[in-house]
């Protein structure tokens, strides 16, 4: 039995030009203790859920409008957005690390203050033991001279050491799953690899799952174990980690490794080829395949059926096509 | 900290001794030369030559007017720092003595309005951000909408007109020294702060409304939802002390509008204070008053903005360890 | 324009609804104007004003200026709809050309304003280092006087020189703001990239300024520009109200607000009308502001 369960979430946004299916279906599980991927281009949808499951979908415009989010037996969807028993869940058992480490902190509130709230509501701490703990915790994240700007405001940290007071807070309450919003999409790429592993080690030695949502192909390949790929509001293929990238079974799953240098690669080996056209304008689509109009490999059956389901290719590797790249 | 406030002072001092000389040019600089201009509204006759030549020039020189513009102001400048802002032609009683007459009462009722005005507006405006797009919030927001485009001094004839003349539950005109009758006092000057607070409140309870909403949508409050807290916890640990940041740099303006609202009132109100004296004196072409006052009015201003820029860091870490 | 084929945009929590299609802008704005019932009202009502303004004389049959002094103080009838002032001069009559007088006065105001401070205001913007300085201190110094003052001081020192003397006052009393909200908005375009690369090409100080940075900051100025006639209508009314302003026989609302509340016990009217049109067209022109600020430039909601 899986951690949690997401089955079949549907969450649309009623926006001024149209209905928008942002999250169309999505169906994924994380197991105890699992880092797993969230891939896919920008607008796809990946952000959407996640933050569909965490039940903070503005509303309006959004609206989760089916599916179910089993955790810990309950549905979450059952509870109100923001009612007691979900905020009981939210940030204890649940967390997020936002994108924007330099917006998603309170410019006006100490970093001792932000961290100590979520100690002193969900595990009932006094102001002293929140504070000892909130200590604990940056000098867990790698925070230098941690009691002494604990009493900083964020503005006093650099961008990579304000996304580690962020990985902080989301791991003061010993989480069941972090989600990961594109965590290292803001900083430059060696303080994005010092994150990385730093949120790879913590986890692991704290046995919490993990959900990097990230459009980084690089980011996944290395520390998820599954990975989910998502093309215009839906998953469109999943799969161990390294079947995903051993043998995509998807056409644009193939499209986007071949896209992408690879590690270890020598120079000139291969032509990266990129994906023509743009991704789809999400408003009113069509019942077909929303990557027909970009796909190299479409059939007659593509341009008449609606998109399909997933279905397994192999042993917990779906797809949603009805074609199967295998072999090629 | 310290720093930032000694700039700011160091600023503001700089500013008002320009303030000073926008003052001074502006009333000595637009034609006509400030005898001939007094004595032909003096006169009532609109003629400028009731005087001989020789008195005349008899008058300039007593006056110190003769002499180049630098000089003068000068000397009213260094009279000003010792206290001295000069003798007024109309009422012969030095300009002091005028404005410390009539200043207690404006800053009386000032006080009153700026309070009325910035809190009743605090809370309209939060109450809507947080009950946005209920029929209450959008009644609410329609009203001040309308408070806006309000003129102060028609708002108190029809007050007076209603509450005065119909009703009869104040006085329709007058003033009475809090200190004297404190009671007695109060009837006087419930429809005066009404009439300026009420444009306040609208204004302010825009701006807060505004930032409100501005603030519920960042980043930040995001998080906080993420961790769980309550909405009550959000509104008022994240999102006011934010939201406030803007509103509290926009009281300077505020008790700007407040004084300029209180000239009006002054007026019809018939309160004898600041705006009355200012008022009074364009008319008469008593410029040393003039300036004076004017001088007064941008002092206050200017003192409120640095109240305001050190009430600003103190909100705002960014500028406090900036 | 045709339907152009939508861009993929920065992504955010929202992604999926970053990429609306293009529309014609023009249509966007139509739409987003006249979909809120407060914006279209005002927007009849500045239509309505306005056509009063230029059509006066063919909706009054009386002269607003002349004296029939044996008609004075007449409560309202079925020959004066609204009464007589001291005078003996229609106070409809009165009324609706005061509206020629509100908006010429707030037109010309506005304009010279806006012309001085977004010259001021872009040039501090773009120089920077003692331009912006001294610049910026004037600005500082002339809000440093609450706006009626400084209106009060110029138009009571040059009293009684008809309307272009108040047009001065309230212009000048005007360029302070405008200035320090184009040099703000100025700036924050500076720090584009393509500033940055006009730059690069060796493109002149002057061209960037008109060619980069003010089509990219407009958006403020038209709204500012649809806002400040309010105000200074606003403004118009307090001078004339306190005796400074438009003088009589011309026909000011301030100034007819003065006059009325002498007889404010025996024909109210004479001094609630005037002052209902002001509100009206203050009214009129902010919520026609309001509507253009949203359908121009969303982001600027709440900003100005």
């Amino acid at each position: 039995m899986a951690l949690l369960d997401v089955q079949e979430l549907q969450t649309y946004f009623h926006t001024e030009y149209g209905l928008v299916k942002a999250a169309d279906k999505v169906t994924f599980h994380v197991n105890e203790g699992e880092i797993i991927g969230l891939v896919g281009e920008s607008g796809c949808g990946k952000s959407v859920s996640i933050l569909s499951v965490m039940r903070l979908i503005p509303s309006p415009p959004g609206e989760t409008v089916g599916g179910k989010v089993i955790f810990e037996g309950k549905d979450l969807l059952k509870y109100q957005p923001n009612g007691r028993e979900m905020r009981a869940i939210r940030g204890s058992k649940l967390t997020m690390i936002f994108q924007e480490p330099m917006t998603s902190l309170n410019p006006v509130l100490t970093v001792s203050r932000q961290l100590t709230e979520t100690l002193e509501l969900h595990l009932d701490m006094d102001k002293r033991a929140a504070r000892e703990r909130a200590i604990e915790l940056l000098r867990m994240v790698g925070v230098p001279d941690a009691p002494r700007r604990i009493d900083d405001y964020p503005h006093q940290f650099s961008g990579g050491m304000r996304q580690r007071v962020m990985i902080a807070m989301a791991l003061s309450c010993n989480p069941a799953v972090i989600f990961a919003d594109e965590p290292t999409t803001a900083v430059d790429v060696t303080t994005q690899a010092q994150l990385l592993e730093l949120m790879k080690d913590l986890v692991t030695r704290l046995n919490t799952s993990l959900v990097i949502v990230t459009h980084n192909l690089g980011v996944v390949a290395r520390y998820a174990e599954r990975i989910y790929v998502m093309y215009a509001g839906r998953i469109i293929e999943s799969g161990r980690s390294e079947d995903i990238f051993g043998h995509p079974r998807h056409p644009y799953t193939v499209g986007l490794l071949n896209s992408v240098p690879r590690l270890g690669e020598r120079h000139g080996t291969r032509k990266l080829i990129p994906i023509y056209g743009l991704p789809p304008n999400l408003i009113n689509m069509p019942q077909t395949c929303a990557f027909l109009p970009r796909c190299t490999e479409k059939i007659g059956k593509c341009e008449k059926e609606p998109w399909p389901e997933l279905r397994a290719v192999g042993d917990d590797h779906y797809i949603s096509c009805y074609v199967d790249i295998k072999g090629k | 900290m310290t720093a930032y406030i000694i700039r700011r002072i160091i600023i503001g001092m700089f500013i008002l001794i320009l303030v000073t000389m926008l003052v001074f040019l502006l009333v000595r600089l637009l034609p006509g030369d400030p005898v001939m201009r007094y004595m032909a509204n003096f006169t009532g006759t609109g003629q400028q030559n009731v005087m001989t030549p020789e008195q005349h020039d008899a008058m300039l020189i007593k006056l110190g007017l003769d002499r180049p513009i630098p000089v003068q102001y000068w000397d009213w400048i260094s009279k000003i720092f010792r206290g001295d802002l000069g003798e007024s032609l109309g009422v012969q009683q030095p300009i002091s003595k005028l404005i410390a007459d009539v200043l207690p009462r404006t800053a009386y009722i000032g006080f009153w309005m700026f309070v009325v005005g910035t809190f009743g507006g605090l809370l309209v405006g939060i109450y809507c951000a947080l009950r946005r797009g209920t029929w209450l919030d959008n009644t609410l927001t329609t009203i001040a909408n309308i408070g806006m485009t309000v003129p102060v001094f028609w708002l108190g004839i029809l007050l007076i007109y209603f509450f005065s003349f119909k009703l009869g539950w104040f006085p329709m005109y007058g003033w009475v020294n809090p200190w004297d009758d404190f009671w007695r006092s109060c009837s006087y000057i419930v429809l005066p702060v009404a009439s300026v607070a009420l444009g306040g409140i609208a204004g302010m309870a825009r701006l807060t409304r505004s930032c409100m909403l501005e603030v519920m949508r960042t980043d930040y409050v995001r998080t906080a939802w993420a961790k769980g807290l309550r909405e009550r916890v959000i509104v008022v640990r994240h999102q006011l002390k934010n939201a406030m940041i803007p509103v509290v740099t926009s009281l300077g303006g505020t008790l700007a509008m407040i004084l300029g609202g209180s000239v009006f009132i002054e007026t019809v109100f018939s309160i004898p204070g600041m705006g009355r004296l200012m008022t009074t004196a364009i008319f008469d072409y008593d410029y040393q008053v003039v300036q004076a006052s004017a001088l007064i009015f941008g002092g206050i201003v200017i003192f409120s903005n640095l109240a305001v820029d050190i009430a600003w860091g103190w909100l705002d870490p960014r500028i406090r360890y900036g | 324009m045709p339907e152009n084929p939508v861009e993929s945009k920065p992504d955010d929590a929202m992604g999926a609804i970053a990429a609306p299609p293009r529309r014609s802008e023009w249509r966007r704005f139509v739409r987003v104007f006249f979909g809120r019932k407060l914006y279209l009202i005002g927007f009849i009502i500045v239509a309505i004003i306005v056509f009063t303004a230029i059509f006066a004389p063919l909706l009054t049959s009386y002269n607003p200026e002349k004296n029939d002094l044996p008609a004075r103080l007449q409560t309202p009838n079925a020959e004066h709809w609204l009464g007589t002032d001291q005078m003996g001069r229609d106070i409809l009559c009165r009324i609706i050309y005061g509206t020629r007088v509100s908006l010429i006065i707030g037109f010309s105001a506005v304009f010279a304003s806006t012309i001085a401070g977004t010259i001021m205001g872009l040039a501090a913007a773009h120089y920077g280092g003692w331009v912006f300085a001294v610049i910026m201190r004037v600005a500082d110094v002339l809000m440093a006087l609450p706006a009626i003052i400084l209106m009060m001081l110029i138009a009571g020192m040059l009293k009684g020189g008809g309307i272009w003397i108040v047009v001065f006052a309230l212009g000048f009393g005007g360029i302070a703001p405008m200035c320090r909200m184009m040099c703000g908005q100025a700036l924050s375009v500076k720090q584009n990239d393509y500033v940055m690369a006009a730059r690069a090409v060796g493109m002149s100080n002057w061209r960037i300024m008109w060619t980069q940075i003010f089509p990219n900051a407009y958006p403020p100025l038209i709204v500012g520009l649809t806002m400040g006639i309010g105000g200074v209508v606003l403004g118009e009314a307090g001078l004339s109200f306190l005796g400074i302003g438009v003088q009589a026989p011309t026909p000011s609302w301030g100034g007819m607000v003065m006059d009325g509340q002498r007889f404010l016990l025996t024909n109210p009217l004479l001094s609630l009308m005037p002052g209902l049109a002001i509100m009206l067209l203050v009214f009129g022109f902010n919520m026609v502001g309001d509507g253009v600020r949203d359908a121009i430039d969303p982001r600027l909601r709440g900003v100005i």
